[in-house]
Parts: C-alpha cells; structure tokens; sequence
C-alpha cells in the first residue's frame, strides 16, 4: 500500500516539506480531504477550520521557500476543543460554550503556531474533560477507529481517534486523570502527560487545577518528544508553571536503555485485569529484558485508593471552576429567567450536560459544611500517601511500568449508567496525576478482537527524557505503532 | 448509602443548580454509591499526615509589578450575552 501523506509522521512530513517534495498546502488539502472522507464515521472534529489551516499553510510554504523551517512549520495539526484559540469557537465539548469566540489563545497553541503549525480545527471531548469514554460531549460520542461500536476513550478521546484516523499529523489534548493516556491506548497512538508544571495552562478550559496537564498525541515516540519540546517552558501567564530548562527531548532518543532499572508495581499486575492486557504486559516485559533493561518488583500501596481520592479532590476543584459558568460574561444565558440568581441557576441547568452536573454536585457536597474535613481534607491527606509512594519508588527504579487501562476499548453505552464502574476504569491513571509525575501511553499490541492495548512509562518529576527514551527503545524494538487502523 | 431527595436539593441550591425530579432520584443513588465507595478513605488513618493541595513544592510566584497592554473593552465584552455600552447587562441585582 504506498504511503499517503495523511499516513506522515510529523518527521516524515517534515523531511518532504524540507525537500520540497511536497508543499504544507498540499499537506493539507490531503488533512482535510481525509477528515471530510473519514469524519462522518469517526466524529473527532467539532470545528473544522479549513479556510483559515489554508490560508496558515500559504504562509508555512513561503517560510519554507526562503528556507525557515522548524520541524513543526507547515505541519498539520488539531486540537482538543478546551484550548482557547482566537477568534475560533471553542466550546468545550459542552452546551454552555456552544456560542464562545475566545478573545485570546492558549499558550500551547500559541507556541505551536509560532513555529509554523497549520491548525486544522477542534477536537471533540468529553465534556468539559470529565468523562473517560467521550459520550458526554454534547456533540455525541467519538468513535474508535479500530473498532466503531466502541469508545475511543476519554477526555480526549477526539484527539486520539484523529490521530488514529490519520486526519491530523498529531493533535494536542489535556490528562486530570488520564485523559491523555487512557484514549492513547484504546486507539493505538502515543500520549504523553508531562510532569505538572512542566506545560502552561494557561488559555486551557479548567477541569481540576491541580491535577490538569498538556500534552501531545502522536503517531510516534518521535513526534511526541518534537512537540513536547515545541510547548514546555515556564509561562508567565501561568504562575504554576515551572521555570526548569527545556531539554532537547528528541536528543534523548538514543535507543540505548541497557540497565535502566525499570520497577513493576504489584498493586497494578491484579486479579481482573483483561487476560490480553496481561499477555500484552508479559510480551513488554520480554521485550525489555532483551534491550537490556533489570526489573526490580515495587510496591505502590495506596494505589486502591486513589480513585476514592481522585474523585473527591477533582470534583471539588471542579465544582469551584465551573462556577464561572453562570450567564453573565460569556457562553449560555438563559432567556426565561426572574432575577439575577434565576438566571445563573437557570443558564447552568440548561448549559451542562448530566456528567457535569454529577460531579459538581459530589464536589459541592464535598466541600460543603460539615463535610469539608471528613471528605476534602481527608482525600487531600491520602493525596500525600500517594505521592510518598512514588517517592519511595523512585529511589529503587528510573521508570515504573503498567497497563494504561485495565481493558481494551469497551462499547458505546457499556458504562454510561454506572458512572462508580466508569470511574474505575481510571484506576491504572489517576495515581500519577495525584502524584504530579510524568507518563507516557505507547502501542504495545492488540486484543484477540483487534483492539489496540497500550503500555504506560511512569518517570520521576521532570524526567520526561527517561520515559520517551524508554519508549522510543520498545518502538524500535517493536512495529505496533505501524499498524494502522482500516476505514 | 443514598442520599435523601432532601439533600440533593439542598447541595443543588448550593451549587445554583435547578434539578428535575428525574435528576434529583438519579442523583440521590448515584452520589450515595459514590459517597459510599469514597468512605474506604477511612480505613487509612491519617492523623499525623500533611494535606497536599499542589504536586509541585513552590510558593509566592511573584512578578514585577508592570503595567501592560489589556485585550480591551470590546474584546472582552464581544461574547457578553447582553451588554449596554461597555457594560454586561444582567436583571436587576437590588430591588
């Protein structure tokens, strides 16, 4: 089957544009003609932007032709519909920003486009990122391209599927729980969520604070390090953000990870896991041993309980973010409505989908009187073991490997009334967001159904080189990230 | 565990959220069941133990204080849903 340009890793199609082989206008043509072709099927745009990703490829091609070229000029790329883009609806996945033009741009993007990036539109989404199945967008769901009955994971589960649809070169998402990794892994492509700190938020759609993160989705392990180096750094704007160097990411990829002292925590390897998740994980660890690296048996014990913690620090954090929704400034505004507190109550009632009425009303609740030490506070303590355990881990091994999800892909539908099972499907996840660490989600094989199984790299705070080192060994050593799925 | 309709009204109003009846029963089952499975946290005793509230150690991101260039009156009422001059019009707040 000869090479589509849809098919290009960024640094493939970074190769063509630099030689001219091909042009970023035709790049994207190619883009927009396989998401017209594709999208009605799979459902990952909510906003395709394509005057304006033609119009930005005009101006890549002439950068090219007087030879100023980054490795992201004239590439094609989408994003998760919670980054703000100028003059670009963004919606957020949800009702009540069905009508918001944001007046100014995420700092990630503006990074990306500042290096030439093409944007080819927004990416559908769980609503407002809270979902790990993508049907609480109010567009309805994201289908998964190696299987359409089935979800493509979530939050992001529209940058996954683009990426695994081959309409956009790479994509950009956002991971509270592991809505990076967890969508990474149902549709076969790489996810990274860097350290907490490591990429600003700011211009990002706010879901938990403290636990969201930036990263990329990608074809490959290369193109993952190209991107993350494009949109790291300490941003002003963003006062969490952390002023540490950027390393060059790609430099990392040495392929050499012989004693790399990789730790296998035993609360992860559990009674329940899918048998081919299980056979996935033992065929990886073959793998490594192989590339030289030594095992070391680990424990993460309050691993069992970081659902329990997740679910309450996030829908806390959550339900005060949200409280901006509220018709005044910006998005839905309730037309029949007595009275200034009628109307906020009224514009929120009609503008948030039934997920995020949940979970504002579990975070409200959490932090309500009387409630506030028995259940925040206490999740915030238990938040601390969580961390220590990482901590102590990281003192015995350089990286930590697991499943990303306890099973493959499951089917539209199979969860969405049983939201405690939906949540715990987030189990494998959630710690490293507690924790603030860094992980990254990679092809590792696929299900007896044909489902794609991925593998996640734990590294230790700021150590994003170690985790896309590790990775890019296994994918030199392996060809799951070639498979592509068939629409 | 479940939680009374009465309960869900009252985390409703504190949340300024307007429930109908169907939402106020789903809601009283579902946040029972979460509410109950979030108790496990108590078989951990965490008296001596600090709450963590951010992941990364740092305090007091200061900057010089500068002014610079805002977005502007009209940028930031463009997606007002009702605005009379450069103000956002809401119903009345004092009677």
């Amino acid at each position: 089957m000869p090479m589509e340009i849809f098919d290009l890793t960024i640094h493939e199609l970074h190769d063509k544009l630099e030689s001219k082989e091909v042009s970023s206008v035709e790049a994207t043509r190619a883009m927009l003609a396989r998401i017209e072709a594709t999208d009605p099927k799979i459902g990952s745009f909510i906003t395709v932007t394509k005057e304006q990703a033609l119009a930005d490829a005009e101006v890549a091609d002439r950068c090219i032709a007087d030879g100023k070229t980054g490795m992201l000029t004239g590439i094609p790329l989408a994003l998760k519909d919670i980054f703000l883009t100028e003059g670009v609806r963004t919606t957020c996945g949800s009702r009540i920003l069905h009508n918001f033009i944001p007046p100014y741009s995420a700092t990630s993007w503006e990074k990306l486009k500042g290096q030439g990036a093409v944007l080819l539109g927004k990416l559908n989404q769980d609503e407002f990122a809270m979902g790990s199945s993508n049907e609480s967008s109010c567009f309805g769901p994201s289908r998964n391209p190696w299987n359409t009955e089935c979800i493509p994971g979530g939050s992001s589960g529209g940058s996954a599927a683009a990426v695994a649809a081959r309409q956009a070169t790479a994509t950009l998402g956002t991971d509270t729980g592991g809505s990076i990794r967890q969508p990474a892994s149902h549709c076969g492509c790489v996810g990274l969520k860097p350290t907490y700190g490591r990429v600003s938020r700011y211009g990002v759609i706010a879901y938990a604070s403290s636990l969201d993160q930036v990263g990329p989705l990608t074809r490959d392990v290369t193109d993952c390090a190209v991107i993350l180096g494009a949109i790291a750094g300490h941003d002003p704007k963003d006062s969490t953000s952390v002023d540490a160097p950027v390393p060059d990411y790609k430099a990392a990829l040495t392929g050499n990870i012989k004693g790399l002292r990789i730790g296998l925590p035993k609360e992860y390897f559990i009674e329940g896991l899918d048998p081919d998740v299980q056979k996935t994980m033992a065929q990886a660890i073959e793998t490594y041993r192989k590339l030289g690296a030594d095992f070391v048996d680990i424990s993460l014990p309050h691993t069992d309980f970081a659902v329990a913690t997740y679910y309450l620090i996030a829908t806390a954090e959550a339900s005060s973010n949200l409280a901006r929704y509220d018709g005044v400034r910006f998005g839905h505004r309730s037309p029949q409505a007595d009275g200034l507190i009628d109307m906020m109550t009224k514009s929120r009632s009609e503008g948030f989908g039934l997920e995020v009425k949940r979970r504002i009303m579990i975070g409200t609740y959490a932090l309500s009187s009387g409630y506030y030490d028995a259940y925040y506070v206490k999740a915030q303590k238990v938040r601390t073991l969580i961390m220590h355990d990482f901590i102590r881990a990281f003192e015995e091994v350089d990286v930590i490997l697991t499943p990303v999800a306890p099973t493959p892909a499951f089917k539209i539908g199979e969860k969405i009334n049983d939201p405690l099972q939906m949540y715990l499907s987030d189990i494998f996840t959630i710690p490293v967001n507690l924790a603030g660490t860094c992980a990254i989600a990679l092809p590792a094989g696929f299900s007896a159904n044909g489902l794609p199984i991925g593998l996640q790299l734990i590294g230790k705070p700021f150590n994003e080189e170690t985790i896309l080192r590790a990775a890019h060994a296994f994918e030199q050593a392996t060809d799951w990230h070639n498979r592509k799925a068939e629409l | 565990m479940k939680l009374t309709v009465a309960e869900v009204e009252h985390v409703a109003r504190l949340a300024r959220l307007e429930l109908t009846e169907d939402e106020k029963n789903l809601f009283a089952g579902q946040m029972g069941a979460i509410l109950g499975y979030v108790k496990k946290l108590n078989e951990l005793n965490t008296d001596d133990i600090l709450p963590t509230s951010h992941a990364v150690p740092m305090e007091n991101a200061f900057r010089a204080d500068q002014t610079c260039p805002s977005i502007g009156i009209d940028k930031a009422l463009a997606n007002a849903p009702k605005r009379v001059d450069s103000f956002y019009y809401v119903p009345k707040v004092i009677e």
